[in-house]
């Protein structure tokens, strides 16, 4: 089965390990990430501004291109993920801004004739925007995700942390619960991992204030850690690169700071399912992760 | 028989030109002599710019002064000089990722996606999509995208994120050439043997010849030798 697939640009070059993790995965459950053969950023944030058709745009082309393929388009990162939804969303209901945003997109091909235009009909919100987690449990089904295990994980203590932007703001997401979630819980009971509750799993783990105020997205984080590691955590998993990138990079500074701080390593969610489908851990590469995960991984006997 | 005239207007004034010039020879025509503005008259160089609407139309138009040819009620200037922002760097120092890209031109980080340098672009480039793979650290997809670029700077005029795109495909394409392609293996070794001075005595031979010794060993030349 092949599904159109929207890396992203953090996928496409700094989360390289994670992009391939979650490659390897799908393959390895009988999915083949078709990625999109044109694809733009996103557009990384939201725009808040509801007057605007052009900051919407570069969603909307990205689903436009999608809807060439299919009428699903995963993705993986939360900032994608949350973007590409609400675009789709506006785009769904919203009939003006429907309508300018596809005039609009017609005209890139209006002044190129001999160029097939990608919009053979117009973008009305007919693609379905899936995040990874949710092909797994809806296309794929956890059940048969469970029967592909090759490797148990019983005895390891994974928390999972969901961060704001697969959840919020809950209207406009309908991916679960924002304030007491359980996707990711369902999915570590199907590896047959322990699964670690903790208060601050959809908590903020200070986003993008790490570039202009990164004492408060390194205090965000490691309240976000310490609430894990008091619970006993093994390993925290998650699926947005930024919040790994604040949740794992982040715990040097951490180190300096706090004295007696203890290290969690923090690794994205299909390189813990790839160790359960006995992905060869070159395919995983930890090699990126500043806490590496290997010696708790090795501890129970994991790689 | 004369041929059909038709009005255009050069910078709000208005000219009586045939029908059949280029932009260019039509500017020409009506007494314009280039000084700047013109180079190749190939659509090589780039140095004609131009932006135009043709009557009846709101939007602005682009094309290559020497290639484009004129319409009546064509309302047109040229752009021959595009004052982008230019970064400067040195290359051997540069490593061919998007870090490179953002930290010369950071606004590059604001590109909307809305297409309009794509459609300002008289090379018909996939200018958005070329700005999108250096942003991610593309750099030969941006490279080979842009390949054709002249640096007219219409893109650059039209972008409201004021991203100087064809600067920033300029830098992916040394970026691209320099670390990336690999190296010619006939050529570095074509030049070792220069440096070794193996042709040496060739050059001089040829120097020291008259004009029609020259001209005959050209006429005689092996266009395309058999290997």
């Amino acid at each position: 089965m092949k599904i159109p697939y929207y890396p992203g640009c953090t996928l496409h070059e700094r989360a390289l390990d994670f992009d391939m993790a979650s490659r390897e995965c799908a393959n390895a459950l009988g999915v083949e990430l078709e990625e999109l053969p044109v694809w733009t950023c996103c557009g990384a944030v939201f725009p808040l501004t509801t007057d605007s058709v052009m900051d919407i745009l570069a969603g909307v082309r990205n689903l436009a291109y999608a809807s060439r393929m299919g009428d699903k388009v995963v993705t993986l990162c939360s900032f994608c993920y949350n973007v590409l939804k609400r675009s789709n969303k506006v785009i769904r209901e919203d009939e003006e801004k429907r309508e300018k945003a596809n005039l609009f997109l017609k005209a890139d091909t209006d002044e190129r004739a001999e160029m097939e235009s990608y919009l053979e009909q117009d973008y009305v919100g007919q693609v379905e925007v899936l995040h990874y987690i949710e092909m797994l449990r809806d296309v794929v089904g956890f059940d048969k995700v469970a029967k592909s295990l090759k490797t148990s994980l019983k005895g390891l203590r994974v928390a999972p942390y969901y961060g704001c932007m697969l959840l919020r703001p809950k209207k406009e997401m309908e991916f679960d619960d924002p304030e007491r979630p359980t996707i990711f819980e369902d999915f570590l009971e199907t590896l047959g991992c322990d699964v670690v509750d903790f208060p601050m799993k959809a908590e903020c783990c200070g986003g993008f204030q790490i570039v202009r105020d990164e004492e408060t997205a390194i205090a965000c984080s490691q309240t976000v850690l310490s609430s894990a590691i008091k619970r006993d955590a093994d390993l925290i998993i998650t699926t947005c690169p930024l919040c790994l990138y604040n949740l794992d990079r982040k715990q040097k500074e951490m180190a300096k700071r706090v004295k007696g701080f203890t290290k969690i390593p923090v690794i994205y969610f299909t390189q813990l399912l790839g160790i359960a489908l006995g992905i060869d851990e070159e395919h995983l590469d930890f090699s990126d992760n500043y806490v590496d995960p290997r010696p708790v991984l090795a501890g129970k006997k994991l790689v | 028989m004369a041929s059909e005239m038709v009005t255009i207007y050069v910078m709000g004034k208005a000219y009586e030109v045939p029908h059949d010039l280029t932009i260019m020879k039509a500017m020409e025509y009506a007494g314009y002599r280039f000084i700047r503005g013109c180079g190749c008259r190939g659509a090589f160089c780039g140095a004609c710019g131009t932006v135009y609407r043709t009557k009846d139309d709101y939007r602005l138009k682009v094309g290559l002064a020497c290639q484009e040819m004129v319409q009546d009620e064509m309302y047109l200037t040229e752009i021959p000089f595009f004052p982008g922002n230019k970064a400067t760097y040195n290359l051997d120092k540069l490593k061919p990722n998007s870090e490179t890209v953002l930290k010369l031109y950071p606004e590059v980080f604001r590109c909307l996606s809305c297409n309009t340098c794509t459609k300002a672009c008289p090379q018909d480039i996939e200018v958005m999509e070329y700005i999108q793979a250096a942003l991610r650290g593309d750099i030969a997809k941006a490279a080979d995208l842009s390949f054709d670029c002249l640096l007219c700077g219409l893109c650059a005029a039209r972008c409201p994120a004021e991203i100087v795109q064809y600067n920033v495909a300029l830098l992916c394409r040394r970026l691209y050439s320099s670390k990336i392609a690999p190296r010619a293996k006939d050529l570095e070794k074509r030049v070792k043997e220069m440096k070794r001075g193996k042709y040496d005595k060739e050059i001089a031979g040829l120097k020291s010849m008259k004009r029609r010794g020259l001209a005959e060993l050209y006429e005689a030349r092996d266009i395309e030798p058999a290997d």
